[in-house]
């Protein structure tokens, strides 16, 4: 449980000030113009439609919460927790506040964040969607989610968070904790869409129950200024599987400390990390990546690989594996480099510009077949990454 | 089409190519011998303007326009392409997406117009959607970059090698649409298309009915003559051999 491993890049915590208070929205027709396009970077649907579900969190404000499928529940988490006595038991189970100052300051100054949970035997494969948006300067969004499968049942969420296009500086806290019960499947999938001022620490585990399936994708092509994110997940159960992808483009002064862990303790426990990571101009991406095998005849695979884009900017690619059972199957395969100029004559011995070979070798190594997703679902976050893609290669 | 005018290449600043001279007129399709390393694939690359083959003498003219120093994409543009011997494996970029760059067309309708294409050359969907050569086996190769050639249409074709590697059923069908391609299947006044292949086998040679034969010898054109002489004379005595009595 301790995950006080990242490199440390200090933030003064104080600095930011909580949140400003914003207005319930009646319906999503009623959310403001000038952030429409903001929130839509992050793949957030504005107007809600193909989704089983919003929620959306300005500042420090629950502004709208509501489930059109009602096999769920969504709600802001300080009205999730007056609503069910049971829930302090999921609170600070996985993640302890004294992990480190900034899950402390959640725990101490807790502002809102989202609880989503499906209905035991429930299948929604429309997916929920989850939209933490921050438009003050200078502000500190503390959040503490809770997503909650129950058993056999299915749930899928889009989560986008996203900065205004106004803000120059602020700070995203955001503690999540993800239980996925017996057989159940719970897909997430995060779109990241900050600005050069942001800082921001999200600190999540995830436990997987025996059949459940945890698939988690995550995507970050804008610049931050400095993020650091290792989500673990613990797969108890038997036959537990947790999936982490991640597909990364920092540009600028962007600083990013990320990675996945696992820990499959449960016998034929699962897991597969993968990421993709570019980094260009000044950027500088820590790609972390460590599976811990317990359970017998786990098995485990990192796939990681980086690729640099200048000469300026730096991959550090750091995959661990650890076994404490003799039947298990772990390994990894990590890379890092440029461009291969070979790949790019080919190409262009195909007509295309120098330019255009590079682009689409980009593409094409940022080209996840994601995999776990229902179809409508996939072909959304297929669209979602493109998008992304337009605005840097 | 292509005049090639004492050609001095060195690669990594070895020299592999000597005062070569080669005229293609456009119809004609010429056939490449040579042990290997006589620097075969150097000339092809050469024409083609891969960075690290330089030009220290002479000049490459194509369809009267000097491209001795142009860009790789720019020779392509004028109406050159090349099957490659050995190409890189590129993650992410679907074969399917390659043959639609080649095809060079905006991408309404294309879709059929690949799917057509592949089924010329008993290539499935499946294998359309796979990753460029990633994993593809010696005769997949060949066939993805026949395709791809196949897709571009360039009036001046080169092909390294575009048998080895291949099963007898495919090599058949590879040598009639490279035939197909170099217009052979037209009477020789129709003959619009050049070529230019090094090949060692037989079965492709049948096919092409090539105009000429060329064999090279340390980065020279040692010897030429008819197709059918040359590869005779080196069936019977050997590349040198060859090379001497040509001389007489």
């Amino acid at each position: 449980m301790n995950d006080n491993t990242f490199s440390d890049e200090d933030i003064v915590i104080e600095k930011y000030t909580t949140g400003k208070e914003h207005k319930p929205l009646k319906s999503l027709d009623k959310f403001p113009e000038e952030y429409r396009d903001d929130i839509l970077d992050a793949g957030i649907e504005p107007m809600g439609k193909n989704r089983a579900g919003s929620f959306l969190q300005q500042d420090d404000s629950v502004i709208y919460s509501n489930a059109e499928d009602k096999s769920l529940e969504i709600m802001g988490t300080a009205d999730a927790l007056k609503k069910y006595d049971w829930l302090k038991d999921y609170l600070w189970k996985m993640v302890k506040p004294d992990m480190d100052k900034y899950t402390a300051d959640v725990e101490s100054e807790h502002g809102q964040g989202y609880f989503i949970r499906s209905k035991a035997g429930s299948k929604v494969t429309v997916p929920a969607q989850a939209c933490l948006f921050i438009t003050s300067d200078n502000v500190r969004q503390n959040v503490h989610n809770i997503v909650i499968a129950e058993e056999n049942s299915e749930l899928h969420i889009i989560a986008g968070c996203s900065v205004s296009h106004t803000v120059n500086s602020a700070l995203h806290l955001g503690v999540s904790e993800f239980y996925v019960k017996k057989g159940a499947k719970i897909t997430f999938t995060m779109i990241h869409n900050w600005s050069k001022g942001m800082e921001v620490r999200p600190r999540t585990a995830v436990v997987v129950e025996d059949d459940a399936v945890f698939i988690d994708n995550y995507i970050l092509m804008t610049p931050v200024k400095s993020l650091q994110t290792y989500p673990t997940a613990y797969c108890v159960g038997k036959n537990a599987r947790a999936t982490f992808q991640s597909i990364v483009y920092a540009t600028g002064n962007t600083k990013v400390d990320m990675g996945a862990r696992a820990v499959l303790q449960g016998n034929n426990s699962r897991a597969e990390i993968l990421s993709r990571a570019i980094a260009t101009d000044h950027a500088k991406i820590i790609s972390r990546s460590d599976i811990i095998g317990k359970g017998a005849n786990a098995k485990g695979h990192i796939e990681c690989t980086g690729l640099l884009l200048s000469d300026d900017a730096e991959v550090d690619s750091i995959p661990e594996l650890k076994a404490m059972c003799k039947d298990l199957e772990l390994s990894h395969e990590a890379a890092v480099g440029k461009i291969a100029e070979e790949e790019i004559q080919y190409l262009m011995a195909r007509g295309l510009s120098k330019e255009e070979a590079t682009s689409l070798i980009i593409r094409g190594f940022l080209n996840v077949d994601i995999t776990g997703l229902p179809d409508v679902l996939a072909n959304d976050i297929k669209k979602m990454l493109d998008m992304c893609l337009e605005k840097v290669v | 089409m292509l005049q090639i005018k004492d050609l001095t290449v060195e690669v990594n600043g070895k020299e592999i190519l000597r005062d070569l001279t080669l005229n293609i007129e456009s119809g004609e399709v010429h056939v490449l011998f040579g042990p290997n390393g006589c620097g075969k694939t150097t000339l092809l690359m050469t024409i083609l303007g891969y960075p690290g083959y330089k030009v220290k003498k002479g000049c490459i003219i194509f369809k009267e326009i000097d491209i001795t120093h142009l860009p790789t994409n720019e020779r392509v543009k004028l109406g050159m392409g090349m099957s490659f011997q050995h190409p890189p494996e590129i993650r992410g970029v679907k074969l399917g997406d390659m043959v639609k760059i080649t095809l060079g067309k905006e991408k309404r309708e294309v879709d059929k117009e690949v799917i057509a294409l592949a089924r010329r050359l008993n290539i499935s969907t499946d294998f359309l959607s796979r990753d460029v050569n990633l994993g593809f086996s010696g005769g997949e190769v060949k066939k993805s970059e026949i395709l791809q050639i196949l897709a571009q249409s360039p009036e001046f074709i080169m092909f390294d090698e575009p048998d080895s590697g291949v099963d007898i059923e495919n090599i058949e069908l590879i040598g009639k649409i490279i035939s197909e391609l170099l217009d052979r299947n037209k009477m020789p006044s129709k003959r619009d298309r050049a070529g230019l292949v090094i090949t060692h086998s037989g079965s492709i040679m049948q096919h092409l009915k090539a105009d000429r034969a060329h064999v090279m010898i340390d980065g020279q054109m040692a010897c030429s003559g008819m197709p059918y002489e040359i590869t005779k004379n080196i069936m019977k005595n050997g590349f040198e051999k060859c090379v001497e009595s040509c001389k007489n």
